[in-house]
């Protein structure tokens, strides 16, 4: 794998740190107008996805990482790993519960997730920014309030809880942002 | 990306809006009134010169004269700083000069750092360096807009300061003693610092710990420790010290003055040992400027010198965090 110098620090850039493949969030170059160069630097550790600052001595190297994130579809969970498949090539991979964490409430099959590889082997899973999924759970429907105020919680097809309006009953399907957790919408909304 | 940017403005337009440019246009005016107001004439010399700073934390841009008068490619350096020329025009008797010129430093970009920047820069014979930072503080209030209210900078020297934030003494600790606290207090330590140079932790020190700490008004540190003498004049006792002076405003540094050293054989002997140090670390030595060490033979009049980023004072005035949205075409739109 390649190096990099302080010089190539960009956001989104991934090194090496610690053993771990990290990306870049931010890089901040540091002088006194007389004196030693530093690179400071925000880091995401696509592991643990905790965000870290470093610092550089400008003008240091270090190890690239081999990540590539990749859009790939999300085929079924064998009770262990959750498997996906590049839409074009079909090859397939298998991710872990370190690797999909939280995302694997939102995961519906066929729905295109963004896969982290390193080395070939996922390490991180990010769900659509939003899902469509039907309610398998909740209390009866409140007919005529379409206030949405109030609301109530649902279980989702995928095992994720959600609040929704009284109205939504069981089997509708609704739209969900997964960055936040929130009920968007109804689907035929 | 060429041809477009964030936010899909084309490329070719400046960083800098028009009211910037304008603001920045008012305070080159005003910086040329206070001058002409106190008789210090303004001065313009060269861009290319023959001699670069030895400086090992800056370097110089180089390319090369062809032509009449040169049989070979005779090699010329971007001036980092105007001072090699402007001192020669003090020693010339030139009295109190000052100068808005455009500088290059190589390897420096960032949202303070642009490879190409303005300086003004000024001297003043028969000034030490206590009277030329309450000239600063002066045109400060003079040439910065009115709503900024600048108010005349506390004044702490780097000892003092180091003592109130780190509690250590870099005239006193060593290279371990600064380790062991940036170790402590930092959210990491940079792999290839060396154990036996203090300089190196007191800059991480520097830039990582005090100058965050600063907050917002201004700031003078001054008696700097001798091995960040640069151009400045040694006062041995009671302690050894560099009389050389920063300015910080909002944790910013935006001034860096010397009362300037006038011994040619000390200013020799600091260009070589510059040079050897370059060399170590594996950068070339730079060509020392022989006609400064002339000057300085004949005699340079005892005087104090500060160079002020003008590129940082108009980031200041209209509150601006990045050098690109007051420069107009930094190295990024170039």
């Amino acid at each position: 794998m390649a190096t990099y110098s302080t010089n190539e620090f960009k956001g989104g850039l991934k090194i090496m740190l610690d053993g771990d493949p990290c990306s870049i969030i931010e890089n901040e170059f540091v002088k006194p107008g007389k004196g030693q160069a530093f690179n400071r630097v925000r880091i995401r550790n696509l592991k643990t996805g905790r965000v870290i600052e470093r610092t550089f001595k400008s003008g240091d190297s270090v190890e690239g990482a081999d990540v590539m994130e990749t859009d790939m579809q999300y085929l079924y969970n064998d009770g262990e790993f959750w498997h996906f498949m590049h839409p074009d090539t079909y090859e397939q991979v298998a991710a872990d519960a370190n690797a999909v964490t939280d995302a694997a409430k939102w995961l519906k099959e066929q729905d295109t997730c963004m896969v982290t590889l390193w080395n070939g082997t996922p390490i991180s899973v990010t769900p659509p920014n939003f899902v469509f999924l039907a309610v398998a759970e909740t209390d009866p429907g409140v007919r005529g309030d379409t206030s949405g105020g109030g609301g109530k919680p649902a279980t989702l097809e995928t095992g994720a809880v959600v609040r929704v309006p009284l109205f939504i009953d069981v089997d509708e399907v609704v739209k969900v942002d997964t960055r936040t957790g929130e009920y968007v919408g109804r689907a035929r909304d | 990306m060429p041809g477009t940017e964030p936010g899909s403005q084309p490329d070719w337009r400046p960083g800098a809006d028009l009211d910037t440019l304008r603001l920045r246009a008012a305070l080159l005016a005003r910086v040329r009134a206070y001058f002409s107001a106190q008789g210090v004439m303004e001065v313009d010399t060269p861009v290319l010169g023959r001699g670069a700073t030895t400086d090992p934390a800056i370097e110089s841009f180089v390319t090369a004269y062809q032509g009449p008068g040169s049989r070979e490619a005779l090699p010329l350096y971007l001036q980092t700083s105007p001072e090699f020329f402007m001192k020669r025009l003090l020693a010339a008797g030139s009295g109190p000069i000052y100068q808005l010129s455009h500088v290059f430093r190589n390897a420096e970009a960032g949202h303070r750092h642009n490879p190409e920047f303005m300086l003004l820069e000024w001297y003043r014979p028969g000034y030490g360096q206590r009277a030329l930072m309450d000239e600063v503080d002066m045109l400060m209030a003079q040439v910065l807009p009115g709503d900024l209210d600048y108010r005349p900078a506390r004044r702490i020297t780097y000892r003092q300061w180091f003592a109130d934030e780190t509690g250590l003494d870099p005239w006193v600790d060593g290279p371990a003693a600064f380790r062991a606290f940036a170790a402590e207090h930092l959210a990491s330590l940079p792999d290839s610092l060396p154990d036996d140079d203090l300089d190196p932790w007191l800059y991480l020190l520097l830039t990582h710990w005090l100058e965050p700490r600063l907050g917002e008004g201004a700031v003078f540190v001054y008696d700097y420790p001798v091995s960040q003498a640069s151009l400045a004049r040694v006062r041995r006792r009671p302690l050894p010290v560099a009389e050389r002076f920063e300015l910080y405003v909002n944790g910013v540094e935006l001034a860096n003055g010397f009362h300037e050293l006038a011994d040619a054989a000390e200013q020799a002997d600091r260009f070589a040992r510059d040079n050897r140090c370059r060399q170590l670390t594996g950068q070339s030595a730079m060509p020392v400027d022989r006609r400064l060490l002339a000057a300085l033979g004949h005699g340079l009049p005892d005087c104090s010198g500060v160079a002020i980023g003008f590129d940082r004072l108009v980031m200041l005035a209209a509150g601006a965090t990045d050098i690109d949205r007051v420069t107009g075409f930094s190295l990024a739109r170039n």
